[in-house]
């Protein structure tokens, strides 16, 4: 249970990234799980290089995919949603044609055995809280990944995040009070990256990476965005920590293997009575 | 019937398409290479499941990710039906494109409720249960997957589908295959289930002031759509003689079957044919050239290619020989915004 509820944790901190980047511009990034993989592959060969324990990377991997996901928006995405036919689909399959290059690039340059960060500060203690033992490794990229949450939050509640909000709104409006769209839409990028970039960071002390291991995590992402309700920040929480939680009693109750069955199930089972997730509006 | 552009267009897209069928009727005679064979059997193959998809993705506008689902229950029918019962896939093909049909029919009916990016994922996680639990279903082979048995008292055959000494006769059967997806296209096209389906994709909410029934519209492209892809993965299966999860009904194998209909033209008569006659011999060149060693250097150059054709020719490659791509409704304002 606490380990659904700690895994949660991580779902819905890669499901905020995913959320964030839908709400501000409709678009369904499909290399999502790439983004988490890198920042994985990026933990690994700074750890491996320089020693340095991944807890410290925290903050230089969280810019480096906030850099990155800038450079994506400004690369392919301002294009991508500028097309004058079939924007949804193009977006669909520039995002996934992404996802396959940088799935390529990651099995070029690593080849595609699984690594893992094999010592660090947290790897292998356990600790006892109230009889129950947990892995420090999960506890602590729980209790980090809520952090990173109530920072997202935070941000939305400043100026900037009322900047988000406008333009999610309207985004032809929001020229006429001298926001920038562009810029707007680069920081959502940036700030969907980076909280991807924590979550990586803190996975990365306690799961193997190979260049399709973002697939899994990414699928979980859209399952928990879609039963969140999309743009919703406080729905990816929610339905991370359900996801979680659904997952661990399938895997206790059931059957292992059928793990993800019972969470994509009680998915499809909400969407019914609320075909726009639990918190959406959109 | 007096004669319009409109029928006259139509006409000539037929004249076309049967020239196109004799030229690849007779495209791999002279070719005695197994390689290549093979991949002209896999592009002509895609072309009719690109097409299948294209009548729901395409005309009816549902961004549909669950069809690598009816692909794998066609085959997985055909085959338990020629394992189990041994009743030849040729009538088995239609078995497993009846299920496919089904499937997509069960599949629909509580997806088409939702719209946009709730619609796409949530066939995304439709098609990845049936994985999962054709993967942990130890009666249909389970991960082990099920080997195709060559039937030795009847040798090769049409009514087996089974050609061990000469593999041509698949190229056959996928050309049928694809046949049938182009004309039931090209059916579509012209019928008034046509014009009621772009109405459903351009703008639902005209379309049912106009007393156009939404559900009922999507349901049938579905079915269509499913039943095509199910009869597919029947021939995909008898043609590679081996089926199991990670081959017949993979995640990713959902977006390979609408890939070509969508950088080849989504919505167009030879938008799906263009898509896969550039991108199924690509990706597999590179992937037996540059892919052997592991490397990904093949999936990085597939990869950039979908990227540079989806953001350069967002209308489709098929726009670059000519055909006629209509803006859907509103894209306009959109292009301005």
């Amino acid at each position: 249970m606490v380990g659904g509820l700690l895994m949660g944790l991580i779902y819905a901190l890669v499901a905020a990234g995913l959320s964030l980047i839908f709400g501000l511009m409709d678009v369904v990034n499909f290399a999502h799980g790439e983004l988490l993989m890198l920042a994985m592959y990026a933990t690994y060969v700074i750890w491996l290089v320089t020693g340095l324990d991944p807890l410290l990377l925290l903050v230089p991997v969280a810019l480096l995919l906030f850099a990155l996901g800038v450079a994506i928006y400004h690369l392919l995405m301002a294009r991508a949603l500028s097309v004058r036919f079939n924007r949804g689909m193009v977006q669909i399959f520039v995002t996934f044609g992404l996802a396959i290059l940088l799935r390529g690039a990651a099995q070029f340059t690593f080849g595609s055995d699984f690594k893992s960060v094999s010592k660090s500060w947290l790897s292998g203690k356990t600790i006892d809280l109230a009889g129950v033992y947990i892995p420090l490794p999960q506890l602590a990229a729980g209790v980090v990944s809520l952090f990173a949450f109530a920072l997202l939050l935070l941000i939305s509640r400043t100026e900037f995040g009322h900047a988000l909000e406008a333009t999610r709104e309207d985004r032809d409006a929001v020229a006429l009070i001298g926001i920038d769209r562009n810029r707007i839409f680069a920081m959502g990028w940036g700030l969907g990256a980076g909280a991807v970039g924590i979550a990586g960071v803190m996975l990365a002390t306690f799961y193997y990476v190979s260049p399709s291991v973002g697939a899994n995590f990414a699928l979980i992402a859209y399952v928990t965005v879609a039963l969140g309700g999309f743009g919703s920040l406080i729905g990816a929480l929610v339905a991370g920590l359900l996801i979680g939680q659904v997952e661990a009693l399938t895997a206790l109750l059931i059957e292992p293997s059928l793990k993800q069955v019972g969470m994509f199930a009680i998915y499809l089972l909400v969407l019914m009575f609320r075909p726009r997730g639990l918190f959406g509006t959109l | 019937m007096k004669e319009t552009s409109i029928t006259r267009r139509r006409r000539h897209e037929l004249i076309i398409g049967a020239a196109l069928l004799l030229v690849l009727a007779v495209l791999p005679l002279p070719i005695r290479d197994v390689y290549t064979r093979n991949l002209i059997i896999i592009t002509v193959l895609f072309a009719g499941l690109a097409q299948a998809w294209n009548i729901l993705g395409g005309y009816c506008g549902q961004i549909s990710l669950s069809h690598a689902l009816y692909f794998g229950v066609g085959a997985y029918v055909s085959t338990l039906l020629l394992t189990r019962l041994a009743i030849p896939p040729t009538f088995g093909m239609f078995a497993g494109g009846a299920l496919g049909g089904l499937m997509a029919l069960l599949v629909g009916w509580p997806c088409f409720r939702l719209s946009g990016h709730y619609y796409a994922i949530a066939t995304v996680v439709v098609g990845e249960i049936g994985y999962l639990l054709f993967l942990n279903w130890d009666w249909v082979g389970g991960a082990t997957g099920i080997n195709i048995p060559y039937v030795r008292s009847v040798g090769d055959s049409w009514l087996w589908l089974q050609f061990r000494i000469d593999k041509l006769p698949y190229h056959y059967a996928a050309l049928a295959f694809a046949s049938v997806a182009w004309l039931v296209a090209w059916l579509i096209e012209g019928s008034r289930w046509g014009f009621v389906w772009r109405a459903v994709k351009d703008d639902p909410v005209a379309a049912r002031s106009l007393a156009v029934r939404i559900f009922p519209s999507k349901m049938a492209a579905a079915a269509i759509s499913g039943a095509l892809t199910g009869i597919g993965g029947a021939i995909y299966a008898q043609y590679v003689g081996y089926i199991d999860p990670d081959s017949v009904m993979y995640g990713q194998l959902s977006i390979l079957i609408p890939l070509p209909a969508v950088l080849g033209g989504v919505g167009t008569l030879w938008g799906p044919l263009v898509g896969a006659a550039v991108l199924i011999p690509l990706s597999e060149l590179t992937r037996s050239y540059l892919g052997g060693s592991g490397s990904g250097v093949d999936l990085m150059i597939y990869g950039g290619l979908i990227v540079v054709v989806a953001l350069a020719r967002p209308q489709g490659l098929a726009s670059l020989i000519g055909v006629r791509v209509r803006a859907p409704a509103g894209a306009v304002d959109a292009a301005a915004a």
